[in-house]
């Protein structure tokens, strides 16, 4: 018994498969070849563009041309002219991401374990939004929450809102409207997540004297941080680089860094700032998503 | 806390009912299982006894009835607050915890702070010794299996379950493990509730078998008890096997009681005969069934029957016959291969014979048929003497 006990795991695993030669060998690289291309032509070169064209004289413009001058005071002078929308959007994106798990854990929850043969419909009804465009339903937001609307006439009687409270226009607007956009992208990888956990290891925690809440927190929840960890991610960067939900629910005081590199792009026509911009914001999402992986350390993610 | 502390004592299941829907999984289940034994719930799928045991457990809610443990009903209590504990079927175990931590994970949630010592003591009982850091997919079944065993055995249950815990193991190593469990269970001595459909494991590991069927049970006793004299042709079948001769029982004879079937005449010990009168299965064993080349051959005081060879296998310390009878049925008779007799050819007319001492009488529905059990593929149990 004890020896069997003791023979090493690996003791079974086959030998490796003999070398293959020839056209074999350069297989994978071939299969590679088309989204290599793709990321080079559309990603790579347009990111060394956009990383020269941040280093241009900030005194050209369109018309007089601009002048690679490794102009780095790009950068400090873009966040010092814009630092309230930057951190305005993290704390955006932050505020929404918690609204954001506070609703979509228990949905996932609910359809990857509870719903039955209603599984299929209620990831549907998840999905169906995405069917129309983002602007759309952006913009049903703005009806939604509008001055003359259900809602805010409903708030208003119930005095949770003064009599000229309004939500358009407001932090809450935008805060809300990305909470509802990103909101798949959090529920679909938790979802995942969860719909694999397998029942019988809570009906084990629970014979081994686990609350269902204790249950939970060292079972369900551990369990599903592959799914957590990508949804939050899926939800957090692109909600911090967004722009439409400032601009359609919001006002310029709520406008947030994507509405400014916008502008500096396409109102402005300021191309070095924007390209500043552009690389700070990714610059911090970068280094908010590596220290959030260490911290979580998932080897399962990356 | 649970556990050690409180008074044990002996597990009872009073009218214990489960219904799914229209479907009675556990038709009123009364039972006693006395502490400290190695208790066997035997039956086919579907029969109810994994049932009975999420019951015990709580991880089921009786329709009605009650979970007595000692004097104590906890057929209410939630599954964490039952001195009660479980080996799964499919083991369980956490895969985002280390051996250790599954070990340890109900001592912790009872907040107990240091564990090591006990959870190392466990896993040398289990013979796993130095495993506490790998991830459950590192190890075999077995080893699994033994974690598993491990972490419910480390709460000191009052009872432990155990869920068809041997089912995903190959044979060799379940026959390892079912001697393992018994070393185990003798050593701890807890109350140990063992769920299986394995016959042949439930007679090797357990005190006293319960065999189940359709939610209830048929009979119950030692493994001895129930093979030598079964308590109904379900039984008779189920654990090993048996030929059943469809007869009538004719009243008592001084102390034995008549019995007619196929034309024929036989007596069976009264003490082995479950009526004395009406339609009966008239039983024997195939082992207890031997063969004989003509009237000549069978020794005195043994019942006969008249027959021929259709079959023959040879499995090594057997070969197992099928004897056609003149109305059609076939017998089995299990030959030892001592030495001492020849093998019997196909075609080759012989006489069926046994001692009246190893017959039995079972009740029987009218117009039910003989029960004849055909040849299994491995030898089954008791098989041999």
């Amino acid at each position: 018994m004890s020896a069997l006990a003791h023979v090493p795991t690996s003791a079974g695993k086959p030998a490796p498969p003999p070398v293959r030669r020839g056209r074999n060998r350069l297989l994978p690289y071939l299969l590679l070849l088309p989204g290599a291309a793709w990321l080079l032509v559309f990603f790579a070169l347009p990111l060394v563009q956009l990383a020269s064209a941040s280093l241009y004289d900030p005194a050209g413009s369109l018309s007089t041309g601009y002048a690679m001058t490794w102009a780095f005071s790009n950068y400090p002078d873009a966040l010092q002219a814009y630092w309230p929308q930057f951190s305005r959007s993290f704390l955006y994106s932050a505020i929404a991401l918690v609204l954001a798990l506070l609703m979509g854990y228990p949905l996932a929850y609910a359809i990857a374990q509870k719903a039955g043969r209603w599984k299929n419909l209620l990831l549907v009804a998840v999905v169906a939004p995405m069917f129309t465009s983002f602007l759309v339903r952006t913009l049903a937001w703005k009806t939604i929450l509008s001055d003359n609307g259900a809602l805010v006439g409903l708030l208003r009687d119930v005095h949770l809102l003064g009599p000229d409270g309004r939500l358009l226009a407001t932090p809450i607007a935008v805060v809300l409207g990305l909470t509802y956009n990103f909101l798949p992208f959090l529920v679909l990888p938790l979802y995942a997540s969860l719909e694999r956990l397998d029942p019988r290891l809570l009906e084990a925690a629970s014979d081994l004297y686990a609350s269902p809440l204790r249950a939970f927190a060292k079972v369900t929840l551990p369990l599903s941080m592959p799914g957590l960890i990508a949804g939050t991610l899926l939800f957090f960067i692109p909600a911090t680089g967004d722009y439409i939900n400032a601009e359609l629910l919001g006002t310029p005081n709520e406008y947030m860094i994507g509405n400014v590199i916008d502008s500096a792009f396409l109102v402005r026509l300021d191309y070095p700032q924007g390209a500043a911009l552009s690389f700070l914001l990714m610059a911090a999402i970068l280094a908010i998503v590596f220290v959030y992986l260490r911290r979580a350390g998932t080897e399962e993610v990356l | 806390m649970k556990g050690q502390q409180t008074p044990a004592g002996d597990l009872r299941l009073v009218d214990l009912t489960k219904r799914f829907g229209v479907f009675t999984a556990v038709d009123d289940l009364t039972l006693t299982i006395p502490q400290g034994s190695f208790f066997a719930l035997l039956g086919a799928s579907g029969c109810g006894k994994t049932t009975t045991l999420r019951m015990i457990a709580g991880l089921e809610q009786p329709t009605s009835g009650q979970v007595l443990l000692g004097e104590q009903d906890i057929a209410g209590l939630r599954p964490y607050k039952r001195p009660v504990n479980t080996v799964f079927q499919s083991y369980a175990l956490f895969p985002h915890l280390d051996i250790h931590e599954n070990v340890a994970f109900g001592l912790r949630r009872r907040g107990i702070r240091k564990v090591s010592d006990q959870v190392e003591r466990m896993l040398a009982l289990v013979q796993l010794e130095g495993y506490g850091r790998r991830r459950p997919a590192q190890l075999s079944g077995g080893q699994q299996q033994r974690v598993a065993l491990a972490r419910a055995l480390i709460n000191h249950p009052q009872v432990l379950l155990l869920d068809e815990p041997l089912g995903a193991l190959d044979l060799k190593l379940r026959r390892q493990m079912q001697i393992e469990l018994k070393r185990i269970q003798t050593e701890v001595g807890i109350t140990f509730v063992h769920v299986t459909h394995d016959q042949e494991e439930a007679m090797t590991m357990a005190d006293t078998v319960a065999v189940m069927n359709a939610g209830r049970i048929e009979q119950l006793g030692a493994p001895a008890d129930i093979y030598e004299y079964p308590a109904t042709a379900f039984v008779a079948n189920f654990l090993g096997q048996s030929n059943l001769l469809a007869a009538e029982a004719g009243g008592r004879a001084a102390d034995d009681v008549l019995v007619t079937a196929h034309g024929a005449r036989f007596s069976v010990p009264a003490g082995r005969a479950r009526l004395t009168d009406g339609p009966g299965f008239l039983g024997v064993r195939p082992e207890k069934l031997h063969l004989a080349e003509g009237p000549d051959g069978v020794p005195a005081g043994h019942q006969h029957i008249g027959g021929v060879v259709t079959d023959a296998s040879y499995v090594g310390v057997s070969t197992q016959y099928l004897v056609r009878t003149a109305w059609g049925s076939e017998l089995t008779a299990f030959a030892a291969n001592s030495g001492l007799g020849g093998q019997l050819a196909v075609g080759t007319a012989v006489t069926a014979h046994w001692d009246p001492r190893h017959a039995f009488l079972l009740p029987r529905a009218a117009g039910e048929d003989d029960q004849t059990t055909p040849l299994l593929d491995e030898p089954p149990v008791g098989a041999l003497p």
